[in-house]
Parts: C-alpha cells; sequence; structure tokens
C-alpha cells in the first residue's frame, strides 16, 4: 500500500470539471464510473491521518482523517453518490451533474477533515454548490427557495466560523475533535449552532422541506442524503453526549411528523420526515453512550439509502407525471406499478418494519434512551414511529398510487414506470434496504464501535422486539383506514418558520420602498432645491461667483446619497450574489486577520 | 405485467382481505399475550409493556392522536392558501 493518498473529493471534482469533455455516447459510462471510482478508493483507505498541509508556519489541514466514525459516513456517501448519479444519468446536462458532484465533494470532505478550517471550506463548498440543485428547476419559485436555502446556509455557516475562531483560540488546537460539551463555552455553543442548522433542528430547519421540495427531481435525491447527514457526523465527532440534543432531538422527531400530516406535496412531506428520523439521530448523539452514537450512525446509513430511495419514488411520479401533489394524484398503481414497490419498500424501511433497514438502526436510539432511564425519550420516540409509518408507510404509497382522487386526464396521459436507469437505481437501493435489514452484520460490523453493535445484533430479532414493532405498526395502520377520511389531502401549504424571514423580507422591501426611496426622492428634491436655485440666484446677483464650486459640491454628495440608495434598492432586487460574496470575503478577511494576530501574539 | 395482475387480484377482493388483516391484528395480540412466544423476561424495559398488547394499544392511540392534534393545529391557522406568500 505505497500508492499516494487520494482524496475521493478530488476525484469528483476533477470529475465534474471534466464532465463537459466527455462525448455524448460515453456519458451514461463516464456518470456512473466516476462515483464507482469514488467508492472504490473510500474501500481501499486504511486508517491513519493523511493529506496533511501545513501553511503559514503553524497550521495545518488535514484533508484524511480517516477512522472507524468517518469511514461508515465516507464509505455510505460514496455509495449513494453511486446510486443518485445512476437515477439522473439520462440528464443531459452537465451543470446539473457537476453542481451534485460537486455538493459530494464538500460533503466527504468535511467528512474527512481532522481540522475545523478544512472542515469549513469543504461546509461552505456544499452550501454554494446544493442550491444550484434547486435553481436548476428552472421555475420563479425555485429561484426564491434557492435564495432562501443559501441565506439560512451563510448564516449558518458565519455562526459555525466565529464558533472556530473562538473556541479554537481559547483551546489552542484547530483539530476537529471532541470538544467538552459537559462545560460549553460560547464557542462550543456557536459551534454547534452552526451543526444543528444544517441538521434541520427546529426551529433552524424550515430551509429543508423549502428547498428540497422545490429542486431538480434527482437534485433532492442527492441534497436528501448528503447535507444532514454529514451534519450528524459533525456532531458524532465534536458533540457527542451534549445534553440539550437529546431534547432537541425528540422534538425534531415529533415535529416532522405532525407538519407531515398536513403537507399536501409528496416530496415536502418526505422532507419534513427527514427531519423527523435526524431528530432520534441528534437524540442519539445527545445520549452519547456507545450503543447511542452506533445507533446515530446505523441509522444514517440506513436513511441515506431509505430516504433516497423514496425521493427516487416521488422524484419519479414528478418526472413522469409533472405533478408532485396529492390533490393532483392518485390511482396511478395501473400506470407505475413498478414505481410504487420500489415506493413501497422505501416506506417500510423508514417505518422499521422487521427485516427493512430501518428496524435494525433505529431501534438502537431507542434502546439506548430506555438503557439510560430516559423512558420519556424511549416512549416519544416510539410515538414517533407511529407517525412514520402513518405518513411515509401508508400516506405517500396511498394517496398516489390508490385513494379516491383521480388526477386530470393530461397528467395520467404522462404517467408511466420510468426510464431504465431511473429503475435501476431505485432497484438497487431497495435490495440494499433489505439487505441491511437482513444480514445484520453487514451494517453492524462497519460501526465505532463493532463490538457493542455485534452484542445488539443478537437481541435485535427477538420474538419481544418484532412483536412490539410489528403491533404498533399493524394497529397504526388501522387507525390510518379508520381515519381515512380525516387524512384526504387539502390543496394547502403550511406556516412555518420561514414564514417569519419571508415577511422580515417584504417588511425590509417594503421599507426599502417606502422610507428609503423617499429619503431617495428627497435627496434628488433637495439637489433640485439647493443645486438649481442658489445657481439661478448667484447667477442673477453675483454674475462672476463660479457656479462650478457649488454645483460640484453638491453635485457629489447627492451622487453618493443617490448611489447609496441605489444600492439599497439592489439588494431588494436579486443582486444577492453580489452581497453573498462581499459578506464572504468579509468573513474570510476577518478570519485570516484573526489567525495572523493570535499568530503574531503566540509567538 | 405480473404485477398490475397481482394488484387487481388483490383488489377484486378487498372485504375478504380486510377480514384476514382484521384476524391477523386478533392473532398478533393473541401471541403477544403467551409467554411461550414472546419472551418479555429481560427485553421490556418497564413494567407495563409486559401487559398483553400494550404496543398494540400504543400503536392505535399514537396514530389517532397525531392524527387529530396534527389537524387541530393545521386548522388553528397554520395551513393557508396555496397562493399565500405570493405579491
Amino acid at each position: 500500500m505505497n500508492s499516494p493518498w487520494i482524496h475521493p473529493s478530488l476525484i469528483l471534482i476533477a470529475g465534474a470539471l471534466l464532465l463537459p469533455l466527455v462525448p455524448r455516447a460515453l456519458k451514461k459510462a463516464y456518470l456512473v464510473g466516476v462515483p464507482i471510482l469514488v467508492f472504490l478508493t473510500v474501500l481501499r483507505m486504511s486508517a491513519g491521518t493523511f493529506g496533511q498541509i501545513s501553511f503559514l508556519d503553524k497550521w495545518t489541514m488535514t484533508f484524511g482523517r480517516v477512522d472507524s466514525l468517518s469511514l461508515v459516513f465516507g464509505y455510505i456517501m460514496a455509495l449513494m453518490c453511486i446510486i443518485g448519479s445512476l437515477y439522473g444519468a439520462h440528464v443531459q446536462d452537465n451543470k446539473q451533474h457537476a453542481a451534485a458532484w460537486i455538493y459530494v465533494a464538500g460533503s466527504i470532505g468535511a467528512i474527512f477533515a481532522g481540522d475545523f478550517i478544512t472542515l469549513f471550506l469543504f461546509w461552505e463548498i456544499m452550501a454554494f454548490s446544493s442550491v444550484f440543485l434547486v435553481w436548476f428547476r428552472g421555475r420563479p419559485e425555485s429561484q426564491g427557495a434557492g435564495y432562501r436555502y443559501l441565506l439560512v446556509h451563510v448564516a449558518g455557516g458565519l455562526a459555525l466560523l466565529l464558533g472556530m475562531v473562538l473556541h479554537c483560540t481559547k483551546v489552542g488546537s484547530w483539530d476537529f475533535v471532541q470538544m467538552d460539551v459537559h462545560h460549553p463555552t460560547a464557542g462550543i455553543w456557536l459551534i454547534m449552532l452552526g451543526f444543528i442548522l444544517n441538521a434541520a433542528v427546529p426551529p433552524l430547519h424550515a430551509w429543508l422541506p423549502d428547498a428540497y421540495g422545490e429542486a431538480t427531481f434527482n437534485g433532492s435525491v442527492f441534497m436528501c442524503a448528503f447535507t444532514t447527514k454529514t451534519a450528524v457526523y459533525a456532531l458524532c465527532r465534536g458533540c457527542a453526549g451534549m445534553e440539550i440534543l437529546v431534547p432537541l432531538g425528540v422534538i425534531m422527531a415529533l415535529y416532522g411528523v405532525v407538519y407531515a400530516v398536513l403537507e399536501n406535496d409528496c416530496r415536502r412531506l418526505l422532507a419534513y420526515h427527514i427531519i423527523s428520523q435526524v431528530g432520534y439521530m441528534v437524540a442519539g448523539v445527545g445520549l452519547g453512550t456507545q450503543m447511542a452514537i452506533n445507533g446515530a450512525c446505523a441509522h444514517a446509513f440506513a436513511h441515506i439509502l431509505y430516504k433516497g430511495l423514496l425521493f427516487m419514488g416521488c422524484g419519479t411520479v414528478l418526472h413522469m407525471t409533472g405533478e408532485s401533489k396529492f390533490t393532483e394524484l392518485g390511482g396511478l398503481w395501473r400506470k407505475m406499478p413498478w414505481t410504487f414497490v420500489f415506493t413501497l419498500i422505501g416506506g417500510l424501511s423508514i417505518s422499521a418494519f422487521p427485516l427493512f433497514s430501518g428496524f435494525v438502526s433505529k431501534s438502537m436510539i431507542v434502546s439506548a434512551g430506555f438503557e439510560e432511564h430516559k423512558l420519556w425519550v424511549g416512549f416519544l420516540l416510539m410515538l414517533a414511529s407511529a407517525g412514520t409509518f402513518l405518513h411515509t408507510g401508508l400516506k405517500v404509497p396511498y394517496f398516489i398510487w390508490f385513494g379516491k382522487n383521480k388526477p386530470r386526464p393530461e397528467v395520467e396521459a404522462r404517467a408511466g414506470d420510468p426510464p431504465w436507469n431511473m429503475a435501476m437505481a431505485m432497484a438497487i437501493a431497495s435490495f440494499l434496504c433489505i439487505f441491511i435489514g437482513c444480514y445484520t452484520p453487514y451494517l453492524y460490523r462497519m460501526l465505532p464501535y463493532p463490538e457493542v453493535a455485534a452484542e445488539y445484533g443478537k437481541s435485535v430479532y427477538s420474538s419481544y422486539h418484532v412483536s412490539e414493532t410489528l403491533q404498533i405498526l399493524l394497529f397504526t395502520a388501522l387507525g390510518f383506514f379508520l381515519l381515512l377520511k380525516k387524512l384526504t389531502p387539502e390543496p394547502t401549504i403550511s406556516l412555518d418558520m420561514d414564514w417569519f424571514y419571508r415577511m422580515g423580507g417584504r417588511a425590509f422591501r417594503a421599507f426599502a420602498r417606502g422610507p428609503v426611496q423617499a429619503v431617495d426622492t428627497l435627496v434628488g428634491e433637495l439637489y433640485r432645491l439647493a443645486g438649481l436655485i442658489p445657481l439661478m440666484l448667484t447667477a442673477r446677483v453675483a454674475g462672476f461667483f463660479d457656479n462650478k464650486v457649488i454645483d460640484g459640491a453638491v453635485d457629489g454628495v447627492a451622487y453618493s446619497v443617490a448611489a447609496v440608495g441605489r444600492r439599497l434598492r439592489g439588494a431588494q432586487r436579486g443582486q444577492m450574489q453580489e452581497n453573498l460574496a462581499i459578506s464572504f470575503a468579509v468573513a474570510a478577511v476577518l478570519l485570516l486577520a484573526l489567525l495572523l494576530f493570535t499568530n503574531a501574539l503566540t509567538r | 405485467m405480473k404485477l398490475v395482475r397481482l394488484i387487481e387480484f388483490l383488489r377484486d377482493r378487498l372485504k375478504p382481505l380486510i377480514k384476514i388483516c382484521y384476524v391477523l391484528l386478533g392473532l398478533l395480540v393473541v401471541v403477544d399475550a403467551l409467554p411461550f412466544f414472546v419472551h418479555k423476561e429481560g427485553h421490556s424495559h418497564t413494567e407495563i409493556e409486559r401487559l398483553p398488547g400494550f404496543w398494540s394499544v400504543f400503536g392505535f392511540v399514537a396514530c389517532v392522536a397525531i392524527i387529530l392534534v396534527s389537524k387541530w393545529y393545521g386548522h388553528a391557522g397554520i395551513m393557508k392558501r396555496e397562493n399565500f406568500y405570493d405579491e
């Protein structure tokens, strides 16, 4: 093993840059080949520290920290990249594939990062590349959703950056390791804030359904896998055992369930269930025991596959029919039977049915809660499980493929099972969901504490656990069919935390239109009065007075005020890329200044 | 398409199918009550879980509660017309 260590993200980024040069005939093979190469690179990694670069004599960026925790996440992300790329391989748009790959590269890079600077670098790459997966949908709504997504993530990134600087200057090391979460400092709180924003913990979660419901049909397949799970990884790495995460996780798990009842768009429903499922993982990280951390990792692993599968199923419906709302769909079983079966497998996996992947991962976290004698955690997570099956296992398949609703004739005419590559991607994900559920050592051996997992594996299929799960799920199904009328989808949207910044933005715009514009007009008026009238006066009274002096001075002031007004207006009109670039440049300069400053101090 | 035919077959026999489901639900509770099939010692975490069919009741109540509470919450002003954010 003397070959040089190659960063998997590098392969993806190079692959993305070379995309336009690949001839069309080879495109599909290339689109699958590069992620396979990445996967193989991750597979043959051995534990250790690689890819260290020093700069400014003092800092070392570690690009490759390979251990059991980073390997399990790296493995599943590379695997999901293969499936996602295969799923969208027929899309003839290099930009979309490049954005997706750079996004995955950001995610994998963050996972193998050994220090905060590298982590932050890849963290931002993730946010700035994934937003294009929303924008490429091309609808007017996607543009707005994309900007909101980006703004929220920039805010989260800044919190992370500030936290990093505070924390690392305090402890004197930039290594990204477990922090002292039992005595949290302001820096640790800010870092955690940055992490939980990406994990979509309420009230910092509204970006998720907003963006994932609006992204391209295959973009969402990528997005649902990477951002939140990278955050779960970061929490596992840095914040294990942070107690506040337990109640936050439980709230998340239930919050997603409530909104999923109200949701009319199938992809937004799935997005709310990401929040719910990530809630289990966040609670697991908060519990912090070996079993709980195992559970968080196992659940993230299983989740990436079944949620990808569910987004592929609903994405297929959107791709084929052009609709994703329950009120516009129904009775498609005759037209899209295979898509139905794949989606159902995803639904059974997320609901933790025995023999499906969720069963062997989710229960680890619940058991860890019970074992820590936090009974409320165990019971409330069980309650959320019932809700999961209710929506993803029952509501989604029922109202798309069955139900009383009839879609419009043109929607029904367009429906049909998808191109082979989409079907194959779903088949692979389905197989893996069942394989993980049936053969537990495959997943359990990869976890950070394999012995604890192996011990748990002995009792996961105990008669009690199976009986308990089947009872909850099947009696939930009974409740679903008895209350079916109450669940009939309604053509509405639900207000969520995004209301604050959407309406806040609107208030700001109104402010810009009203007072700011009024000031702008006033300045123009003043210019006329203060510029022209004295000019005429002076011309009349003293013809020799050098009018250019007055004119020039007033002109200059007025022009600069008008320019400020224009800039303020510009900020409202969508020249936000510029503003974001400026804020980032400022942040980067601040960071560098701080680095140099502390460098000078410690010398 | 065999898959479509299978779904058709089941849909045509919806009434007996529902009856079978009810029987299965009943069996599930009965099996749960028999210590010979389901070993609760050492697996259950609390006393209350040992009651036969505890998780059946839990699942059903959970489902009904989630639907009713969420719908109440939604109709209390959270659900808005689709063009709510349009200007």
